[in-house]
């Protein structure tokens, strides 16, 4: 029978709304309203999961994103579930499923539980010292590393739900709904800004809106009700727009800010359907004003880590906002005020007191005073030096502190108890503003860093900028917000505040403790089970800057960032190697500031809408005739076309030997096409090519390549002089965008005077290319008025036609060595044109042939492709391709590199020809090429870079580099394989029709 | 992610925009008559300093014109864009 610890619903709890849950596979109830974390602790129930490394029992010790120990497995299904929800963040709905995670067999009983007996060997560094030697057995270890640590299951299926991107302008930012938000939003809303407020809670109010207590009053109305009044007040305001459960998770230079809207998750599962789970909006604000309020500390002493203790704020808030109380022996542990708080409220409800702890010894303020009218004993100079009970506080022994807080003396005492709730002050929430680039202070008074200097235009208030009593908050705010917004005033001015927080606290790091401290866990992060001992192993191990010290204890790597233990970690550091806390620095508050789901992150972007694809006009005729595709770039395009069931290699092989015997048709509508004009347009192309242009006759077609300043090969093509000042580029089809990029820097930034002007034409056009010796046959009855003579149309030449009315362009060239023609013509007609050479061709034996063809017919015939033969250290002379370099002209881009000292070296690797000893033997394409195998190491000479059977030649041939390939015709080399070595002798690249007859065949 | 105010089209989002390197890098003139050295220098050697920096930015999904930028790389503020050809600014 589990208890029930709801001692009186609040407004913010709806008693008749009862909501039913699983937790571990037994199902509870809660009410609407309630967080995971509330109803779990309404029912009495703290231990929640097991901490990453000891896998010591774990509880609810937050009421906020900050919680590192209650984060729970969501949902059960393969496709929904989700690891690490913060218990203390999702709100519960009809259906909820939950468990606990990092434990086996159960939370209960976990036999990783092991090393937490086992920790003595377990010191900080564990993992690096033991388990990188030997390397060898890192597989071995591995396998029990990732079985036993991690948090949480990944679903299995594809995420069903639907997320969305959406971008948010606005004049004003308002990050915190908190006090000093809502004052802020009002102000920035009524003086004509267009405003969005938004924050991570479901409601509005931070925790001024549970403050309700006559010891804090604003115009003689407790503070809560008078903020009600505000928050009604702000909702009416048309240009303010209000988001809730919305968490900024980054915030980025130019007040640029990603925030997560959490839309479905409170929702019964039945009312989700075909709505967006969650939006990621990408937010540019003029201005952002930073409210995002403080988190309370902990405090760091031995065994601070059971079930049941929890910081003082949330017991606080379970009690005023939920109406649960976490134990019905309630003990408090405090530096500052803030517990006193706690204790009031938990009075007014009538939860039980067994005594408060305050490290302090001098205390005054009408907060404690009314605690001790009450009855309530309170331990001044007192700490707290250990904790029992396995799965849930019991007990806690506390001793006097001596005058320096450095020892404890006097005699032990224990006070039994269920609950411990802790204070140890104020940490002000500055993650967005250091996420922006700002720079921070330290306040030595209460030893917390505030915001100093702006990277934006943007600024902090409330207790994120440090002012953390009622009466600092009102009447520091309006003053900022004045200057901010540049306005004279605001409504905020002459407010009665009546604040009882005295602000006195004793700060002390780690508490001392009658054990020496490797008797002691003492813990900093929680979720990352680290401890102080662990931070002082680190340092006397040598290591200094906070940044090391994270990595080598983990402190703060968790999921929740260590958003409780950060401060403590850079306390003991500095007090350890005796540094001043300024002087340290923080570690680097990363984005996201809780986590986001996969699906926030790619939005919309999933499926066929991951990334564009572009397809050919031709696109819809590959589809039918059943295409197999592969991506180039953005581009689909047609790889081969299998018959009847046939593998890749047969379809290749049969597409090859029908390009060369009858005819071929391939779309080569995806190469890159750009118009250039102008009367500099020659000129241009003699300093962007190797070779001449300037006496290319219009009409006329020429191979070029194309090379960056540093000599390497860039890409290459054939263009045609259309017109005197009118020539049209092609480009290879991923390199399309690059090099339109490059050749309008050279024109804009280096040779303004050229007048010359690049158009990207290549969508414009559909390129059909029918090669092999009937191409001739079947080209000239699709264009019937066109005389396709030798001597009137040569191979590399190019005329103007029409199909029917439609203007074509067509050019005799071949990247085949096939006689072959390529049409030109505008893209929308593409398709018809296809069709048309495809029924005419029927009868001369056409064949369409993919991209896999038309690699394989050009390595026949030794002619590269750039970015497969070429990796960007290839010079022209390394590809034996010296005929294309001008050596008549003065300049052009990369003359220069090509006889540096290093372009010029003899042993450069250079393109080869590769035979292998048993012609049916092919090559693996990135295979290593070596000459001897007996030297160690083996000296690699290349790598094999195209490799194919020709069905043409009935053997198989390769191209690859090899280390002064140039000088080492004929001679034999070894490509050594898993299995075997393949023997190989080098040859002339060219493998097929050295002569080029066929090119007029 | 930045805002860049190209100076053909005003304010854009730096994902219109792609780097280009060090500004005022002339290529040079008479590539024949260098030395490997000084050809190097031109080729390879950038300062990529830490602050203010002279750099050429395209805007590529927009004008496709290239300019400068005077940007401070340790916090991104952008103090100042000229067209290419302009004297850069003094301060
Ligand atoms: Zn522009």
């Amino acid at each position: 029978m589990t208890k029930n610890l709801r001692v009186k619903t609040s407004k913010f709890i709806d008693e008749t709304y009862k909501v039913s849950f699983k937790f571990n596979g037994k199902t509870y109830y809660g009410y609407k309203g309630d967080t995971l974390a509330s109803a779990l602790l309404a029912n009495d129930i703290h231990l929640v999961g097991r901490s990453f490394k000891y896998h010591r029992p774990r509880g609810i010790m937050t009421a906020g994103s900050e919680e590192p120990n209650a984060i729970v497995q969501l949902h059960s299904d393969t496709s929904r579930t989700e690891p690490n929800v913060r218990a203390t963040e999702i709100e519960i709905y009809e259906g909820l499923e939950a468990s606990s995670q990092n434990c086996w067999p159960s939370v209960n009983f976990d036999i990783g539980g092991i090393n937490n007996l086992l920790s003595p060997v377990l010191p900080a560094g564990f993992y690096y010292k033991t388990f990188m030697w030997p390397a060898s057995f890192w597989e071995k270890y591995e396998y029990f590393i990732r079985k036993s640590a991690g948090l949480g299951k990944s679903p299995t299926e594809p995420d069903p739900d639907i997320y969305e991107h959406k971008y948010y302008h606005c004049d004003v930012l308002v990050v915190g709904a908190g006090i000093s938000g809502i004052m802020a939003a009002k102000t920035a809303a009524k003086n004509g800004f267009k405003t969005l407020l938004v924050d991570e809670k479901s409601y509005l109010g931070g925790s001024t809106i549970y403050q309700n207590s006559e010891h804090f009053k604003i115009n003689n109305q407790t503070s809560s009700s008078w903020l009600d009044k505000e928050i009604n007040e702000i909702k009416k305001i048309e240009n303010l727009e209000i988001k809730i459960r919305t968490s900024v998770a980054a915030f980025h230079g130019y007040n640029f800010l990603l925030a997560r809207e959490n839309l479905t998750d409170h929702l019964p599962l039945n009312q989700r359907n075909n709505k967006i789970r969650q939006r990621l909006l990408k937010i540019r604000a003029k201005k952002v004003i930073t409210a995002t309020g403080s988190l309370e500390r902990p405090l760091i002493f031995d065994n601070n880590d059971r079930p049941g203790i929890l910081l003082s704020s949330a017991v606080e808030k379970y009690a005023n906002f939920f109406g649960v109380a976490c134990g019905e022996k309630n003990v408090l542990f405090t530096n500052n005020d803030s517990a006193y708080e706690t204790a009031i409220s938990l009075i007014q409800r009538g939860i039980n007191i067994e005594a408060i702890i305050d490290n302090r010894e001098e205390i005054d303020s009408s907060l404690i005073k009314e605690t001790e009218k009450n009855n309530i004993k309170i331990f001044k100079g007192y700490t707290v030096v250990d904790t029992f009970g396995y799965k849930r506080i019991n007990k806690i022994s506390i001793m006097q502190l001596s005058k320096d807080g450095q020892k404890v003396i006097g005699a032990k005492k224990s006070i039994s108890c269920d609950c411990l709730g802790i204070s140890g002050g104020w940490t002000p929430a500055v993650h967005l503003f250091t996420q922006s680039g700002g720079k921070l202070k330290f306040r030595n008074e209460d030893q917390v860093f505030i915001p100093d200097v702006y990277s934006s235009d943007q600024i902090s208030i409330g207790s994120c900028n440090g002012d953390f009593t009622l009466d600092e908050i009102l009447s520091n705010t309006p003053q900022i917000l004045k200057e901010f917004l540049n306005l004279k005033e605001t409504n905020y001015e002459n407010l009665e505040v009546k604040s009882s927080f005295n602000k006195s606290k004793r700060n002390i790091w780690l508490l001392p403790s009658d054990k020496v401290i490797g008797k002691t866990k003492p813990f900093v992060d929680y979720q990352n089970d680290a401890t102080a001992k662990d931070i002082k192993l680190a340092l006397r191990e040598g290591f200094r800057s906070i940044e090391h010290v994270k990595r080598y204890t983990t402190t703060g790597m968790g999921t929740d960032q260590g958003k409780l233990g950060n401060m403590h970690a850079l306390g003991i550091i500095s007090e350890t190697a005796g540094s001043k806390m300024g002087e340290l620095g923080t570690t680097t508050f990363r984005p996201p500031y809780t986590p986001l789901t996969f699906g926030t992150i790619v939005g919309r972007n999933v499926g066929e809408y991951f990334d564009i694809f572009r397809k050919t006009p031709i696109h819809e005729w590959h589809v039918q005739n059943k295409a197999e595709f592969e991506n180039v770039g953005q581009w689909k395009r047609a790889w081969y076309y299998p018959k009847n069931g046939e593998s890749m290699h047969d379809a290749v092989q049969r597409e090859s030997k029908a390009a060369r015997d009858n005819a071929g048709i391939l779309d080569a509508s995806t190469l890159g096409k750009i118009d250039i004009q102008g009367t500099d347009a020659s000129e241009f192309l003699n300093r962007v090519y190797t070779n001449a242009w300037s006496k290319l006759a219009i009409g006329k077609c020429r191979y070029g390549l194309m090379l960056n300043e540093d000599g390497m090969v860039y890409d290459d093509g054939v263009t045609t002089r259309l017109d005197e000042n009118h020539y049209i580029m092609t480009t290879t089809t991923g390199g399309a965008a690059t090099v339109l990029g490059k050749l309008e820097d050279y024109l804009q930034t280096e040779w303004p005077e050229l007048d010359v002007y690049l158009t990207s034409v290549t969508d414009h056009y559909a390129t059909v290319s029918v090669c092999g010796p009937n191409s001739k046959k079947i080209v000239s009855q699709v264009i019937p008025d066109l005389d396709f003579s030798d001597e009137n149309f040569p191979h590399m030449s190019f005329k103007n036609a029409k199909i029917g009315e439609i203007k074509c362009r067509v050019m005799r060239i071949s990247f085949t060595g096939e006689h072959s023609y390529e049409i030109n013509i505008q893209a929308n007609y593409g398709k018809s044109v296809w069709e048309k050479c495809m029924e005419i061709g029927k009868e001369f034996n056409i064949t369409p042939y993919g991209t896999e063809t038309m690699h394989l017919l050009r390595a026949e015939k030794g002619f590269i492709i750039v970015g497969q033969d070429t990796d960007a250290t290839m010079t022209p002379i390394d590809l034996q391709m010296d005929w294309i370099v001008s050596k008549k002209k003065y300049d052009f881009i990369g003359k220069r590199s090509l006889y540096r000292s290093d372009t010029i070296k003899e042993d450069r690797k250079q393109l080869v020809g590769l035979l292998t000893e048993n012609p049916d033997e092919v090559l693996e394409e990135g295979a290593q090429i070596v000459a001897d195998i007996k030297k160690s190491p083996i000296e690699m000479l290349g790598h094999v870079t195209s490799s194919y059977y020709s069905p043409n030649l009935k053997k198989s041939i390769a191209l690859g580099v090899v280390r002064g390939g140039k000088n080492m015709m004929g001679q034999k080399l070894i490509i050594p394989m898993e299995n075997k070595q393949i023997n190989v002798t080098v040859a002339d690249p060219v493998f097929f029709d050295k002569e080029n007859k066929r090119l007029n065949a | 992610m930045f805002i860049i105010n190209c100076p053909y089209c005003g304010e854009r989002e730096q994902s219109e925009f792609k780097a280009g390197g060090e500004a005022h890098i002339v290529r040079p003139k008479q590539p024949t008559e260098l030395s490997d050295d000084q050809w190097a220098e031109y080729l390879f050697m950038r300062k990529n300093i830490k602050g203010i920096q002279f750099e050429r930015w395209i805007h590529t999904h927009g004008c496709r014109k290239w300019f400068n930028v005077v940007r401070d790389t340790s916090n991104d503020v952008i103090k100042a864009v000229y067209k290419m050809g302009e004297k850069p600014p003094t301060k």
